[in-house]
């Protein structure tokens, strides 16, 4: 068997994985990074970047129904309708993924990392035997940065099948649904809920809790409950899947509603977005002695690091915060600098979420709640100020502000340090970084409020819902 | 034109009389109201004096170093549309009914910089990344440090102005030549404190110093549990809390050493409190803070107190009252290391400990070298009413409790 040495050894290539393998390369170390399938992970393959890319076909097919409607739209008429061709699009998104794929095999090529194709299978914390078709390869290193990721979680009494499907399924389907139900109406359901509506399929979601988006507080998520109601979104809340059978047309699935009766929907698809959980069971992962919690996140302090001496975890597979791939990013940078001798601490003030859904909503930092608990403690009050996008110009000029968007924020009434910023809204997803930017600096609202923002940019909004924090907006009476 | 005499401020807390530590005006000079005019050293703390008035200096009393009393005419202003001249007698206990100028006073704002704002309870520290990752880099704990950009934001400079009070030995030049230059430095203000509660406390108390090493392996691993895994309020601990929580186990066995010996009344007095004084290097010089009641506080609580403590001695927000009724007192020379020192006492208390960092040494144990973190200690005891028996015997006490953390806490 063919034995490599390393100094750095990463298992993943996701957006954790391969950031760490290219910082470590950087850093002049010897860096190998395994991938079972293509480099780029869950985001890049099967996740944030083709369902963005699905995203905005979706959206595209619908203005441009909008245009051929009787009358047109902004005085722009089509003679025919569109036309969706479902294999075509997926084939589309399929070269941006190509695109994004190679780049990042691009990269870690350039930065000296040796990219092994492959499944890791640990025989001690430090060594690994890597299957593929040339036969195994024996991996000994220094360093073992774990970014294995995560996998959608399966419904014990409906395993994934051609009628339920995961989220990784939905982006390759090669027909449309004609109604796809989405059993969890968390932010992955509902971005894919919202495309395929925007594709044409009828979409109902069943969602346990008492609404969609639970993480987010109501004002916030209340645009988007009203873009589903107005665009005819069933929603059943405080209701329970329970099963899929066969029925002639399809498939048939089987929950309970709020009032705990037992009812059945019709369904070509049923996508189950009930949440995502770390890959740690396999990988041989046991063999390595490392600590895990009870759901298989693996145990890190502020440094990745694990238990074991010299073995790291970052991104989806540790218990390290949010599943979000920046969060993944920023840890995997962080580890190969760690290694290099750099010090350095996972410590941000706010790590920003994001959903795609129609309208977008974005949130950084501190939510109402937190906010009035922390100022409770220093005795101080909160302070929250809000802007409509319906009184920002740019965003009239993009029809953004159809949804009831608005950007807020809340500061301490105190020192007018901000605490968190929120927004919904159309394209309000290009603002987090203003946003995040903000809260590592320790901005208080004067910072902001003495920063010009660009007309005409959305970002006037912040500037305004800053000022209006403060007591005197312009464009708001 | 008239004549306005200017009285040194009733500067609050008892204060009766100041040492001038530098005019930043002088005769003839034509000042601004709040115009700073001199600044004035009390017991702890430098203030700067304002102006009243806008006018002109026809006269300063004293000089740098120098008493002046509170009450006492310390400059003379001709001020355009004053009355005619107003020459009051020396004030003295009760204020005199006299035609004097009753011209309002600003009140007196201590030193000049922008104030480090004290942080809350559970509040976050407030820095930008490039500050944290500086701060990370140096190994300070951004935690300690107060800011005073706005909002409490610590800055760049915040956190320079802290590395230097931390390693104030500069490196040498590249260049050799001979030198012949000789600075005079006045010892006045704070240094002349210093100065004189050092010659009292060495001419007048017999000092006996005595070391030991101690084994603090398995209080190490107590610290970096308890930091691993504290609440995000609670300090993270230096070994200094533990030392301190220790010290009130080992100074309750021994109570003669947490004493004052009153040598002109010829009495000791024993005290049931442990006032730990810290003895905190400023930037202005030796300070030292007293964490009150040590006894009552368990750990997290005797860590905060000595942050609070020391870092508003550093920041120069020290109060009176953080300022005095230590009855022993404890000097750590941690960073710096050391073989030993002999401490001298904080007259008129009749113990100090000095503590110095530890490290990981070889050690023998059973036949066996192994290899433990050591630290040493340093203590001096007035011998004149400390015997070297008890003197050694409290240190002995301070290491088995060290050396056997758990004890502590029993």
């Amino acid at each position: 068997m063919e034995t490599k040495r390393c100094k750095v050894l990463v298992i993943g290539a996701g957006p954790g994985g391969y950031v760490a393998a290219i910082r470590s390369g950087q850093l002049g170390m010897d860096t190998i990074i395994v991938e079972g399938e293509r480099a780029g992970g869950t985001c890049l393959i099967r996740g944030c970047i083709p369902s963005k890319a699905i995203i905005h076909a979706a959206h595209k097919f619908h203005s441009l129904q909008k245009h051929s409607a009787d009358k047109g739209h902004m005085g722009i008429k089509l003679p025919s309708p569109a036309e969706l061709n479902l294999k075509d699009l997926i084939s589309w998104k399929e070269d941006i993924v190509d695109k994004l794929n190679k780049g990042v095999e691009g990269l870690l090529k350039a930065a000296k990392v040796t990219l092994v194709s492959g499944w890791a299978k640990f025989i001690d914390a430090k060594t690994c035997i890597v299957t593929n078709s040339n036969g195994d390869i024996r991996i000994e290193a220094e360093h073992v940065i774990l970014a294995n990721g995560s996998i959608p979680i399966e419904l014990p009494f409906m395993p994934f099948n051609d009628d339920v499907i995961s989220s990784r399924d939905a982006l390759e389907l090669k027909e449309l649904p004609k109604h796809l139900v989405v059993v969890g109406g968390g932010y992955i359901g509902l971005e894919l809920g919202i495309a395929y509506k925007l594709l044409g399929s009828e979409v109902t979601i069943i969602e346990a809790m008492d609404s969609v988006l639970p993480i987010f507080d109501k004002e916030l998520r209340r645009p988007v409950e009203l873009y589903l109601k107005k665009n005819k979104i069933s929603v059943h809340t405080k209701s329970f899947a329970k099963g899929v059978e066969k029925s002639k047309n399809g498939i048939k699935i089987n929950y309970t509603d709020s009032k705990g009766e037992l009812k059945s929907l019709e369904a070509d698809k049923v996508l189950v977005t009930v949440g995502r959980k770390p890959r740690s069971k396999d990988s041989g992962i046991e063999k390595m002695g490392i600590k895990m919690n009870e759901q298989g996140f693996i145990l890190v302090d502020k440094k990745c690091a694990t238990n074991m001496r010299n073995v790291w975890a970052i991104g989806d597979v540790a218990d390290s915060g949010e599943m979000l791939a920046h969060v993944a990013s920023n840890q995997g940078e962080m580890v190969a600098e760690i290694i290099a001798g750099h010090i350095r601490e996972f410590d941000p003030v706010s790590v920003p979420a994001i959903v795609f859904t129609e309208p977008e909503i974005i949130s950084v930092g501190m939510s109402p709640d937190e906010g009035k608990k922390y100022c409770e403690t220093l005795g101080t009050k909160l302070l929250t100020g809000k802007f409509p996008l319906a009184a920002n110009g740019r965003s009239l000029t993009m029809e953004a502000e159809k949804t009831g968007g608005f950007v807020r924020v809340i500061a301490r009434e105190d020192n007018h340090q901000i605490l968190g910023i929120h927004a919904v809204g159309s394209s309000v997803s290009e603002l987090s970084g203003e946003f995040s930017l903000a809260l590592e600096m320790g901005a208080l609202l004067e910072d902001v409020a003495g920063t010009i923002h660009a007309h005409p940019t959305m970002s006037e909004a912040f500037h305004e819902a800053i000022l209006a924090t403060l007591g005197h907006a312009i464009h708001i009476s | 034109m008239g004549e306005i005499e200017f009285r040194l401020p009733d500067i609050g807390e008892g204060v009766v009389e100041g040492e001038i530590v530098i005019w930043h005006v002088n005769e003839a000079d034509v000042v601004k109201e709040d115009d700073p005019i001199l600044d004035v050293m009390t017991d702890k703390a430098t203030v700067t004096i304002p102006s009243p008035t806008d006018g002109k200096i026809i006269k300063i009393n004293g000089k740098a170093g120098e008493m002046l009393k509170v009450g006492q005419v310390c400059i003379v202003f001709e001020v355009e549309g004053a009355p005619s001249i107003e020459k009051t007698e020396e004030v003295k206990e009760e204020k005199s009914e006299s035609q004097e100028i009753k011209k309002e006073i600003p009140k007196p704002q201590i030193a000049t910089k922008p104030q480090p704002q004290v942080r809350k309870k559970g509040e976050r520290v407030m820095a930008s990344p490039a500050v944290r990752k500086k701060a990370r880099e140096s190994g300070i704990d951004l935690a300690s440090i107060n800011g005073s950009g706005p909002g409490g934001r610590i800055t760049h400079s915040d956190l320079d102005t802290w590395k230097e009070a931390g390693s104030p030995v500069a490196a040498a030049g590249p260049a050799r030549t001979a030198l012949s230059g000789i600075k005079e430095i006045p010892v006045i203000g704070l240094r002349r404190k210093i100065a004189e509660q050092m010659s009292k406390s060495y001419s007048t108390i017999a000092h006996f110093s005595y070391f030991e090493e101690v084994d603090v392996t398995n209080l190490e691993k107590l610290r970096v549990h308890l930091n691993d895994n504290r609440s995000e309020n609670q300090p993270k601990l230096t070994y200094l809390p533990f030392i301190m929580q220790a010290l009130v186990k080992a100074l309750s066995e021994h109570p003669q050493c947490n004493a004052h010996y009153m040598d002109e009344d010829e009495k000791v007095l024993q005290f049931e409190a442990i006032n730990l004084g810290i003895a905190t290097q400023t930037d202005k010089g030796l300070f030292v803070p007293v964490v009150k009641n040590v006894e009552a506080q368990d750990i997290w609580e005797s860590a905060k107190e000595m942050i609070r403590v020391s870092s508003a001695a550093r920041d120069g927000k020290a109060t009176m009252d953080d300022l005095q009724g230590s009855t022993f007192t404890i000097t750590s020379l941690g960073r710096m290391g050391g073989l030993g020192a002999t401490p001298i006492i904080n007259h008129p208390e009749v113990g100090i400990l000095g503590v110095h960092n530890a490290k990981e040494t070889p050690v023998v144990i059973d036949g066996r070298i192994e290899i433990r973190r050591i630290m040493r200690l340093s203590s001096s005891w007035d011998h004149r009413v400390v015997d070297g028996w008890d003197g050694a015997m409290l240190v002995q006490t301070l290491k088995n409790f060290l050396e056997h953390p758990a004890t502590i806490f029993m």
